[in-house]
């Protein structure tokens, strides 16, 4: 029988070796599948690890990439950090995408950028109203959130589609789902570098992220809030102790987890499509619970964990169009990575112990 | 000479070790128990003593170590092992099932196969020949705690054992419970079966025991004849140093000034496993520690809870400070009034285990920063603002820590409630609730902490002390209340009350209720 014994405190050995040890694995495992199904283990690697990073335009991709898995999982982070477990970012970015790009299409002729503004306030009250229903049926009548906010994604998919095949569908699309173009004012635009021009598709919503991670930072580290937020977290019946009002906390962290899905769907959307479509997220509500976990809720850490998961996503579509390797294999070699690099996480904090079954 | 004939020895375990990780739980023991002897396992919380018996129960393996049964060695593997090697424990929290009869819980606890009917009997034979008086048929959930307690005891009796191993037995029993169950093992041993018997109490060692083994850090430091001692004598070897008596001082400045009062006080339980208050009437004067006895699970939580403001009162006016209604305030509005509660449980309820002494600090403390009219500082409010109280308090109330502002965890029972005690008096209430202040914490600590809550009605305030322990109810109290089902007992005086009285009252027998004051 294994099991697992509480460390007293994190052992700095493993600190340094597990996550080389996963890295080792990853790679060692990765080679092994890689082989076995034909395919030039090295070259894959390559593809997967380093091509992401061999042009400053790709590297400027990966933050592109980042950027929505950062946003949501920062959101995503004080949800987990109270021990609220808001499933469904993926349809409070659908839906926060959904009403800023239905308001922004009200005002086909606007320019100034100012407009990106106000979308991004009401991606954020749109993928707000959407956390709102599992908030307050957890809070009213004890309605288990994780349900709840996963069905909600179900429904925010299919209503993002009725509403672009249906009411916001462009006459001019020659039958395609999409709705009309974006005005200019609803538009991010990729920022120029003088003498390079553009880098890649580096755009002017990543200055959010800049903005984010360090407010975050101080929110749940240096403001009562963020406190409370986190002793609900740890344990809830001493913040009932010190007099921390629970269904607040757990509805202020829903509001907000769901407002920055929203609004990463907006700088999404207006950066990299400019009009909506039935597909908008790409499964990166889901992906950010990975990256939430991965960044150990830290929002420094899920800066990392960010861009660690971007690199692998670019890498894994950059082996598919070179070497042809099927999105599935990719994928299996995504989640090799991911199981070694939390039992390395699991083995700082836990020391393993043998024993015969009796 | 004569020869003095050698008792003949049942259980003999040599070199016991056990560690989990690197905490040393047994270290080296040696014990050996006679035939037909009532043996003491003594010890403070986490000496070890629960580490042993698990082993000589099969519970956990030794590292090294042998155990000789009849002086042939045996490996006790499994509970079930122990159990054909003789040996039968009861435990602390009793392993029923509430929806189940006696019968029924006994019969799958069972090795062999046995009809119904044949067991009914034989339940009955045992629990008359041993005056067990528990009826076969009855569902556990009808039955008191101690009744729970006898059938565990006849379903370690079913087994014909040599060695019954009983861990804190007495730690939910009234008086009169205790009595009795001393009575029931005095015949079993005297009928031949050895008793290991685990307590921390040291009267109780003294009065039923033949031998006491003195456990400390893990280490068997003495086994003494329990009949040739005194408590002094077995507290200060268990401690390891001198005891300071407690300066009592009581009933110097007890006033006529009503500090707090709860008037007809009812709340519905709200889980099905709660107690619903009923119809409690309470009053606690400034200078005086009233205590309030009872059973575990009588009430004392939806009490404590309501009286701290964790839940609220049906009616504004169910509780008063002094003539204020306060029923409404929450727990952070009640201790900005100077009402300070500690929990019964210390750590996830009045302390968060995995965070520092400043952040625990902060947690009863933020409403009080920043004192500055800065918004940034109002912005910024976070536990580094409490820093030097939380110093203060760490040296105020001699709090032993590892290191400079360690993490809850890594402070000891004692040390721990004494922080907390600390964190509450230094905001200087003028009421303070304690539920079980010493539960668990060493004597020393214990000490202390009693000292503390003596000083605080002498200085003028109100006390209000929950506690499962009678003698520090005795020890400390002014006046005397028993809470039973969720109604609470007459309140009387300290030297109107008898420990018995208390008993019964404690068992629901006794009929002074609150009501027959008010009629």
């Amino acid at each position: 029988m294994i099991t697992f014994i509480p460390r007293d405190k994190v052992s700095k050995n493993w600190t340094i070796i597990g996550p080389i040890l996963s890295i080792f694995l990853t790679i060692f495992f990765g080679l092994l599948i890689f082989t076995f199904l034909g395919y030039n283990p090295l070259e894959t690697l390559y593809q997967i690890f380093l091509s992401p990073f061999s042009r400053i335009d790709r590297i400027s991709d990966i933050l592109v990439k980042a950027c929505p898995l950062i946003i949501v999982g920062i959101g995503l982070m004080l949800c987990f950090r109270a021990n609220v477990w808001n499933i469904g970012a993926e349809g409070q970015f659908i839906m926060g995408t959904l009403l800023a790009g239905s308001f922004a299409l009200l005002f086909p002729s606007v320019e100034t950028k100012f407009f990106i503004f106000i979308m991004i306030v009401i991606g954020f009250i749109g993928g707000a109203l959407w956390a709102f229903i599992p908030a307050i049926l957890k809070t009213k009548l004890n309605v288990n959130e994780i349900l709840v906010s996963l069905m909600l994604v179900y429904v925010a998919m299919l209503f993002i589609d009725f509403i672009v095949r249906g009411p916001l569908r462009d006459p001019m699309s020659f039958g395609f789902p999409l709705s009309k173009p974006y005005p200019e004012g609803a538009i991010i635009n990729k920022i120029p570098f003088p003498a390079i021009g553009y880098l890649g598709q580096l755009h002017y919503g990543i200055l959010f992220i800049i903005l984010l991670i360090p407010i975050s930072w101080l929110f749940v580290n240096k403001t009562l809030s963020g406190f409370k937020i986190n002793v609900l977290g740890a344990a809830p019946k001493a913040a009932k102790f010190a007099g921390f009002k629970q269904n607040t906390i757990t509805i202020t962290v829903l509001l907000i987890s769901g407002g920055l899905a929203g609004v990463a769907g907006v700088i999404e959307v207006s950066a990299n499509i400019g009009q909506l479509q039935p597909e908008v997220s790409f499964g990166y509500g889901f992906t950010a619970i990975i990256v939430a976990f991965l960044g150990r809720l830290n929002p420094i850490g899920i800066l990392f964990a960010g861009i660690i998961i971007a690199t692998v996503k670019l890498g894994a579509d950059n082996a598919q169009m070179s070497m042809g390797i099927p999105k599935v294999v990719t994928g299996l070699f995504e989640g090799i990575l991911l199981f070694f690099l939390l039992t390395g996480e699991t083995l700082q904090k836990y020391k393993i112990k043998w024993s015969k079954v009796t | 000479m004569a020869i003095k004939k050698e008792p003949e020895i049942l259980l003999k375990a040599s070199k016991i070790n056990k560690s989990f990780g690197n905490f040393i739980a047994n270290k080296d023991i040696d014990i050996s128990i006679a035939k037909g002897e009532i043996h003491a396992l003594l010890g403070e919380n986490g000496a070890g003593k629960s580490t042993l018996v698990k082993i000589f129960y099969g519970v956990l393996k030794p590292d090294t170590g042998t155990i000789e049964i009849n002086n042939s060695e045996v490996s006790i593997s499994s509970p079930n092992s122990a159990r054909k090697n003789g040996v039968g424990m009861v435990f602390q929290h009793f392993s029923l099932f509430p929806a189940l009869t006696v019968a029924e819980n006994i019969l799958i606890a069972l090795d062999k196969k046995i009809k119904f009917k044949d067991l009914i009997l034989e339940i009955s034979k045992l629990s008359k020949e041993w005056e067990l008086f528990v009826d076969p048929l009855k569902r556990v959930s009808e039955l008191s705690v101690g009744e729970q307690q006898r059938v565990e005891i006849i379903r370690c009796l079913m087994q014909n054992p040599k060695l019954l191993i009983m861990d804190e037995p007495t730690s939910v029993l009234t008086p009169q419970e205790i009595s009795n169950l001393f009575k029931i093992l005095k015949r079993l041993a005297s009928s031949g079966c050895s008793i290991l018997y685990i307590s921390h109490k040291l009267e109780e060692i003294i009065e039923l025991a033949d031998q006491v083994t003195i456990l400390k850090s893990g280490e068997s430091i003495a086994t003494i004849n329990a009949k040739k001692t005194n408590t002094k004598f077995l507290a200060e070897t268990m401690v390891g140093k001198e005891i300071t008596d407690l300066k009592k001082t009581n009933s110097m400045n007890v006033t006529k000034d009503i500090a707090l009062e709860l008037k007809d006080l009812n709340k519905a339980k709200e889980t099905d496993f709660g107690i619903s208050l009923k119809n409690i009437n309470l009053k606690v004067n400034y200078g005086e520690i009233l205590g309030v006895a009872g059973i575990a699970g009588n009430g004392q939580v939806e009490l404590m809870e309501i009286l701290s403001g964790e839940t609220q009162c049906e009616k504004e006016n169910h509780i008063l400070l002094e003539t204020r209604p306060i029923g409404f305030k929450n727990i952070a509005e009640r201790r900005l009034l100077g009402i300070e509660t500690i929990p019964e449980e210390r750590t996830l309820h009045a302390t968060v285990p995995n965070f520092t002494i400043a952040e625990n600090t902060f947690l009863t403390y933020f409403f009080k920063y920043p004192k500055a009219n800065n918004i940034i500082s109002n912005l910024l409010n976070n536990p580094q603002n409490s820093k030097i109280e939380s110093e203060n308090i760490i040296k105020d109330n001699d709090v032993r820590c590892p290191e400079a502002n360690p993490l809850a965890n890594q402070l000891s029972g004692g040390n721990l409630q004494k922080f907390i005690l600390g964190r509450s008096l230094a905001n200087d209430p003028k009421v303070a609730i304690f539920s079980q202040p010493t539960w668990g914490v060493d004597i020393g600590a214990a000490t202390s902490i009693r000292q503390k809550l003596l000083n605080l009605s002498n200085s003028g305030k109100a006390v209000i002390l929950i506690s499962q322990d009678l003698e520090e109810i005795f020890e400390l109290s002014d006046k005397i209340c028993v809470i039973n089902d969720g109604a609470l007992s007459k309140i009387l005086p300290v030297a109107q009350i008898t420990a018995e009285d208390v008993g019964l009252l404690m068992g629901g027998k006794l009929e002074t209720s609150n009501e027959m004051e008010s009629t």
